[in-house]
């Protein structure tokens, strides 16, 4: 009989139950989900998991919810969970792990990203903010931006570069910076929707500690790739049931305003379901794919698909609605956790679903990874490298 | 829930129809035929349906047949579309569909065995959900009429027929019966118009029973077509990239250039995407689900436009040898074009949608209040 079953995995959660009330103290309840290993059960024991198949997290998770027990809200710390997380498993020490990876399951730290720079968007390695060794710490200087989370942020993963000599994707390196240190200054950024999601980071003199430094010196690109594949999973995939996602929302509208309808919007709200549809099915597919421990590229396709599905639907919908597609429901300036899709007008959703084909990596830059990665084309030619 | 994958037995199913097809049915063999009397493979038939018994893979084991279902008969046409094998699988499938739901037939052994193929008569580009207009049946039984642009028919021994109030089954052989050949788009695929003058015939099913059993083929048609079309749109998009990480112009490989790169990871998103809408018709095909004729019309939504949109731009980006008779290219750009048409257009089928999902015309049903 296999170690890991789902059986014996919930039998490991009622015994957990047992011994500890879900209706308890939060932060308690879920540090001892975590000691108990049976917080991401495909972590190694002593990291919060038990080195169980991944496919096998949907049994755990759905055992805790039918007791009533309190998540560690994936959605505050997606940053933490699905970026830095995994870098941290794969690339950072065992202290580095222990230390960081409890607080950032239960939600008591939050993290963000310090990546792209204003000059360096699509061509993140050409990034210039520095890192200089000063006895046992580094000096960061430069200026970060795109920086969702950052106001609530404890921690953030960090890329500087420490050897202006080397090509450049050979003089970066990866850093946890504690966004509490002194020199580090947060400062809204508000978007064309009117309310601000992401931050500008200025970093001045901030000091990070040699131990605060994932992979070796120079070698943080490739540390930064894991991040940046897991950021690509982490954006696509989410389940949904058919009309579950905008396309819902045009075609109720399309059912309750027949005095709304035309011939040719007809044909293209027909043209956008179906295209909505397939990209569901995609998006269950790969979820299915990745269940039965055997994950394919689909990702790629989702996010693609999502971002224009999220630009079509949402300028159809503005478009149907005529005068009441005039309207905006407010421009001051707001710091959301995350965009409300869903809850606000059709034109937020039209202003804000711009933003899908650019963030997390454009389309035309996924466009090029998949053309290279999963269809094997030849490179480009350089003249960087 | 709809099971998007293939299973470990599907897989080996896929595995040995490919391996069979590569040795005898190479592209250039395809093309060769085309110039010769017969573009369909008597030879590759015989081996299809009696070495691998993929004519039983939908017939119940109760009439002699493997018992397995849509879901394998899927996958059977997607390696066919891939070699767009000049075999009347798709036919002979849609006309089983047929007598399983006329309640089964002693026809159905044979059809499992390979020693009968069987076609339903009626026009190749009938969407699920139309009724044709049925032949006439005298009164000593036997039918009179024509129709036009019947898939599969030629090499068949028997025809379905939707004539008067029933379905009937009618020798190909017998008398009355004349089959003219049609110059098709796709001769890989061969239509024939049927007339039929004073042809005796055998009722399988009548009133009710005998439209839906036509109904039941014409949407499992639909479903498994989208198939057929993933394998056509992904053998384009695999020998594409093929080409142009050989062909050099300028000094580089002609796929090295971002126009020619974001065509193909555009063409793949398409095909990836086919795949999981094509795999869900043939699921709810399979477990008789109450919405398989929505997944089929998705699917020939979705499929039909995919796989055109795959052999246009194989043929584009081959350049100038993709618009030879020599490059096996365009054999596809025919299958896919027809095959956009068959069991109804992808507007037919987006019709289909707006009514199973209620999403009405302008001026069309009832809003809600």
């Amino acid at each position: 009989m296999p170690e890991h079953t789902p059986e014996r995995l919930r039998a490991l959660v009622d015994a957990f139950l047992r011994a500890n009330d879900p209706a308890g103290e939060r932060t308690a309840f879920l540090r001892a989900r975590f000691d108990a290993g049976l917080a991401w059960v495909h972590f190694p024991p002593g990291l919060g998991g038990r080195g169980a198949p991944r496919h096998l997290q949907p049994v755990v998770d759905e055992a805790f919810d039918l007791a009533g027990a309190p998540d560690n809200r994936p959605r505050r710390n997606s940053i933490g969970l699905g970026m830095a997380a995994p870098t941290l498993l794969r690339h950072g020490t065992a202290g580095q792990q222990r230390r960081w990876l409890r607080p950032l399951w239960t939600g008591e730290e939050i993290w963000c990203q310090l990546f792209s720079e204003p000059g360096a968007g699509s061509d993140l390695a050409g990034l210039t903010t520095r890192a200089v060794r000063d006895g046992d710490d580094w000096v960061v200087d430069g200026q970060k931006v795109w920086t969702s989370l950052a106001h609530r942020a404890r921690w953030a993963i960090l890329l500087a570069r420490t050897d202006p000599g080397m090509p450049k994707h050979r003089g970066i390196t990866y850093f946890v910076c504690d966004m509490t240190a002194p020199g580090v200054e947060v400062r809204p950024l508000r978007q064309l929707t009117g309310e601000a999601e992401f931050n500008e980071v200025f970093l001045t003199g901030v000091r990070v500690p040699d131990a605060h430094r994932i992979g070796a010196v120079g070698e943080g690109w490739q540390v930064a790739r894991t991040t940046l594949m897991n950021e690509r999973v982490a954006i696509g995939g989410l389940p949904l049931p058919r009309e579950g996602g905008m396309i819902g929302l045009l075609a109720r509208g399309w059912r309750e305003r027949p005095e709304l309808r035309t011939p040719g919007l007809h044909e293209e709200v027909l043209r956008a379901w179906v295209r909505a549809e397939a990209a569901r099915l995609t998006a269950l597919r790969l979820r299915q794919q990745v269940a039965a421990g055997e994950p394919g590229p689909e990702g790629s396709a989702v996010k693609l698909s999502f971002a224009e599905l999220a630009q079509w639907i949402s300028g159809l919908e503005v478009e149907f609605l005529g005068a009441q597609g005039l309207r905006y429901d407010d421009w001051t300036l707001r710091r959301p956790a995350e965009p409300d899709l869903l809850g606000r007008t059709a034109t937020y959703r039209y202003l804000r679903a711009r933003g899908n084909s650019i963030e997390g990596g454009t389309s035309e830059i996924l466009r090029t990874i998949v053309a290279e990665r999963v269809l094997g084309l030849p490179r480009e030619p350089r003249v960087d490298r | 829930m709809t099971d998007l994958l293939y299973s470990a037995d599907e897989e080996a199913l896929r595995d040995s129809v490919r391996a069979l097809l590569a040795a005898h049915a190479p592209g250039q063999r395809v093309l060769a035929r085309l110039d010769g009397d017969d573009p369909y493979d008597g030879a590759l038939w015989a081996r299809l349906a009696g070495q691998l018994g993929l004519t039983g893979l939908a017939v119940p084991e109760a009439y002699g047949g493997a018992g397995a279902g849509f879901r394998e008969v899927a996958v059977v046409l997607e390696e066919l579309g891939r070699a767009v094998a000049p075999v009347p699988y798709l036919g002979t499938t849609v006309a089983t569909r047929a007598l399983l739901s006329c309640g089964g037939s002693e026809l159905l052994g044979r059809v499992a065995t390979g020693d009968c193929a069987v076609a339903l008569a009626v026009c190749f580009a009938t969407a699920p959900g139309t009724r044709p207009h049925p032949l006439a049946v005298a009164p000593d039984g036997t039918l009179s009429g024509t129709v036009p642009g019947v898939a599969d028919a030629l090499p068949c021994d028997v025809l379905l027929v939707p004539a008067g109030d029933g379905l009937y089954a009618v020798d190909a052989a017998g008398p009355g019966v004349r089959m003219v050949p049609v110059v098709s788009l796709d001769a890989t695929r061969t239509l024939a118009d049927l007339v039929l003058t004073g042809a005796p015939g055998r009722l399988l099913a009548s009133g009710a029973a005998a439209w839906a059993a036509l109904d039941d083929a014409l949407t499992a048609g639909a479903a498994l077509l989208a198939s057929e079309q993933v394998g056509v749109a992904q053998y384009c998009l695999d020998r594409t990239v093929g080409h142009v990480r050989e062909r050099h112009q300028f000094g580089r490989p002609v796929g090295s250039f971002q126009a020619v790169k974001h065509r193909l990871a555009d063409l793949w998103v398409e095909v990836t995407e086919a795949r999981a809408v094509a795999r869900h018709a043939a699921d709810r095909l399979a477990t008789g689900h109450a919405e398989a004729p929505l997944a089929a019309s998705l699917a020939q939504a979705y499929c039909g436009p995919v796989a055109v949109h795959a052999a246009e731009v194989g043929v584009q980006l081959h350049g100038g040898i993709g618009f030879t008779w020599e490059h096996p290219l365009h054999l596809y750009l025919k299958r896919a074009k027809s095959s956009a048409i068959a069991f109804g257009t992808a507007d037919r089928h987006r019709a289909a949608v707006a009514r199973l999902v209620d999403l009405p015309a302008p001026g069309h049903g009832v809003p809600v209040a």
